[in-house]
């Protein structure tokens, strides 16, 4: 079971949920991926997106920085 | 845990687009629409036709390809990707510059990492047939990802169920 972070607070849509979405592709079941993102388009719609494609969000929490959380999500 | 990327149930999600147009502006709208949808988990097929087609040429830049001089002539108009003008306001080729600039500098993906991005998530890939025989090129002319070279009642049935777009 591995850990994966990913970054995509620069990010715009649709590379945000596109890069994320390639990350997931690439992991084994039972990996986790942790992705930091921003407030706005990329919160509402990468925990939702992952959740509708069968993967599990386990977490969704706020970081030091700013406007800027971590979605914790397992294959 | 459900590993295809592909999830049908009664309610598939499927989107189709039929790329006609070869302008910078609406091939971006065309990758941003399919990448987009097949990283929320839908089936995403690309049917390029006319002026689409030189999105796909495995050669890019200006060069006379095709089978005929008037196929070659218009081959070397049409360069690939990297030349592709934008529908208004062109300026005689600067704007896509200006454009694939203004991208970078926000930070927004730009058309060639959206049409690498569509090669890794699996989005399908079609030529049009007719298209083809009157630009007098073949499937060894574009990119390895066009999975086939189709008419217009395949591409209905890969469409069915789904919606469709033209672009």
């Amino acid at each position: 079971m591995a850990n994966y972070t990913l970054d995509i607070t620069k990010e715009h849509c649709p590379m945000t949920f596109v890069k994320t979405k390639i990350e997931l592709s690439k992991l084994k079941t039972g990996d986790v991926l942790e992705v930091l993102l921003t407030e706005g388009e990329p919160l509402e719609n990468v925990p939702r997106s992952a959740t509708e494609q069968g993967f599990k969000v386990l977490s969704v929490t706020k970081t030091e920085t700013e406007g800027v959380h971590k979605v914790t999500i397992e294959k | 845990m459900a590993t295809p990327d592909i999830k049908l149930d009664s309610n598939t999600k499927k989107l189709s687009i039929i790329s006609f147009s070869g302008d910078f502006d609406k091939l971006t709208a065309v990758f941003t629409l399919a990448t987009g949808a097949a990283a929320v988990g839908y089936e995403v097929n690309l049917f390029f036709t006319f002026w689409g087609l030189d999105a796909i040429k495995i050669k890019q830049g200006r060069s006379p390809i095709g089978k005929g001089f008037l196929p070659k002539v218009f081959g070397v108009f049409m360069g690939g990707l990297k030349s592709a003008p934008v529908s208004r306001l062109n300026f005689a080729g600067i704007s896509p510059k200006i454009f694939r600039y203004l991208m970078r500098k926000n930070n927004v993906a730009t058309l060639e990492e959206l049409v690498e991005a569509a090669k890794i998530l699996g989005i399908n890939f079609y030529a049009c047939e007719m298209a083809m025989h009157v630009l007098g090129l073949n499937k060894e002319d574009f990119i390895p990802e066009v999975k086939d070279v189709l008419g217009v009642a395949t591409f209905l049935k890969l469409a069915e169920g789904g919606q469709t777009l033209f672009i």
